[in-house]
């Protein structure tokens, strides 16, 4: 039954992990929109490239943070809540007599 | 010892002082990584713990690079204003100058003339920032990817700037957050709250993700060139070639231009809410108050 349990826990860590990462998606659009605009901006006026270029790298890496959010909660997951649950779960498990000490 | 001899004396013991520390934790890290196989992405090593009443302090890899970080530019800093002269006479007091420049443009640009004595905190940041980043293309495990680094600037700098938004008065301050109506305050509470969290989250993700990326792609090509290159006799089938330079170009990307670009933004922030968060108008009402009282009671 441990294996059965532990085998869920991972399972939806993993899941978790996947879904967080839907969280790359408003980034990914925003960060499109500011370069569009960006472009837009040096087509019109092509002599202040540098200044456009400039702010919109800035906005972007500002934008990008929720993307990040998601990234590392994706990582905790991934690496680090799996081995806390499953001591959870043995911890649990040894107080309730269920398993050999 | 004649005086040019001494100069160049003094200018090899900063060098030295420049490049040692990471020499020193390079050889730290050889000597202390546990040996494995395949991939393994865990935080900084922990080289011993002190104990302390609420839990243990660890002392990881990460305050060791941090502090060898903060060593190599002290020494750096110290080597490039050695023997500076009022009429430039050397490349590397050109190179400070336009730095120090250049820091102080940005300040006057971002938040007017009158902060410009936030340019040393400024120049601090961003340089620390961008070395413990760049520490990571010496193998090192870069201090930005662990998050007490990062929360600790962070924390230090949301001291700053509530410390600036009390220049007004506490009544101010304590009003601020029941703006525009009083059902907003706990919205503006967590706001408040999250201006460190987002901070140190932005930094500490851009970095991370570089190194576990990194970590991936390594370990990949370590497969693939035992799978194509696994034929050859004797121990040169055991060696990765195609991990030699490949992860570099990568490098490139996550660590130069990602380190400097976060290295840039936190500066840029910092500015940025200290420069918005200062009540202008309460300070100069508050200073013209101080200054009646002290008129009254002068007479």
């Amino acid at each position: 039954m441990l294996e059965l349990a532990i085998g869920i826990i991972l399972a939806g860590c993993a899941i978790g992990a996947g879904l967080a990462l839907i969280a790359g998606i408003g980034p990914g659009i925003g960060e499109g929109n500011a370069v569009a605009k960006a472009c837009e901006a040096i087509g019109r006026q092509p002599e202040s490239k540098g200044a456009v270029t400039s702010t919109m790298i800035m906005g972007c890496a500002i934008a990008e943070t929720t993307g990040l959010y998601g990234l590392v909660v994706g990582i905790l997951l991934i690496f680090v809540a799996p081995g806390i649950f499953t001591g959870v779960l043995k911890s649990t498990l040894e107080a309730m007599n269920y398993l050999p000490k | 010892m004649s005086k040019a001899k001494k100069d160049k004396m003094i200018d090899i013991l900063l060098l030295c002082m420049i490049i040692l520390p990471f020499v020193f934790c390079m050889v730290l890290k050889v000597l202390t990584t546990p040996g494995s196989e395949g991939i393994s992405i865990t935080g900084a090593l922990v080289y011993f713990e002190i104990p302390m009443p609420l839990m243990p302090l660890q002392i990881t890899e990460v305050q060791v690079t941090s502090l060898a970080v903060i060593i190599s530019i002290f020494s750096l800093c110290l080597y490039m204003t050695h023997g500076i002269a009022v009429v430039p006479n050397s490349k590397r007091q050109l190179v400070a100058e336009y730095v120090v420049e250049k820091v102080n443009h940005l300040i006057h640009d971002n938040m007017g003339s009158k902060y410009a004595s936030f340019a040393p905190f400024v120049a601090a940041i961003m340089g620390i920032s961008a070395f413990s980043s760049f520490s990571s293309l010496l193998g090192l495990f870069p201090p930005t990817s662990d998050m007490n680094i990062v929360a600790g600037w962070a924390i230090l700098v949301f001291v700053i700037i509530t410390h600036y938004k009390l220049k007004g008065g506490i009544f101010p301050y304590v009003k601020g957050f029941f703006e525009p109506v009083p059902i907003f305050a706990p919205f503006n509470i967590i706001g408040e709250i999250a201006t460190p969290v987002s901070m140190s989250f932005r930094h500490y993700g851009n970095v991370l993700s570089g190194v576990v990326i990194a970590t991936l792609i390594n370990s990949a090509l370590g497969g693939l060139s035992e799978m194509i290159l696994g034929w050859l006799p004797g121990f040169l089938g055991d060696i990765p070639f195609l991990r030699v330079g490949i992860p570099a170009v990568l490098s490139v990307y996550f660590d130069i231009f990602s380190g400097a670009m976060q290295a840039f933004i936190f500066a840029m922030l910092t500015m940025l809410y200290v420069a918005t968060g200062f009540p202008e108008e309460e300070y100069e009402k508050r200073q013209a108050k101080k200054k009646k009282k002290a008129l009254s009671a002068a007479q």
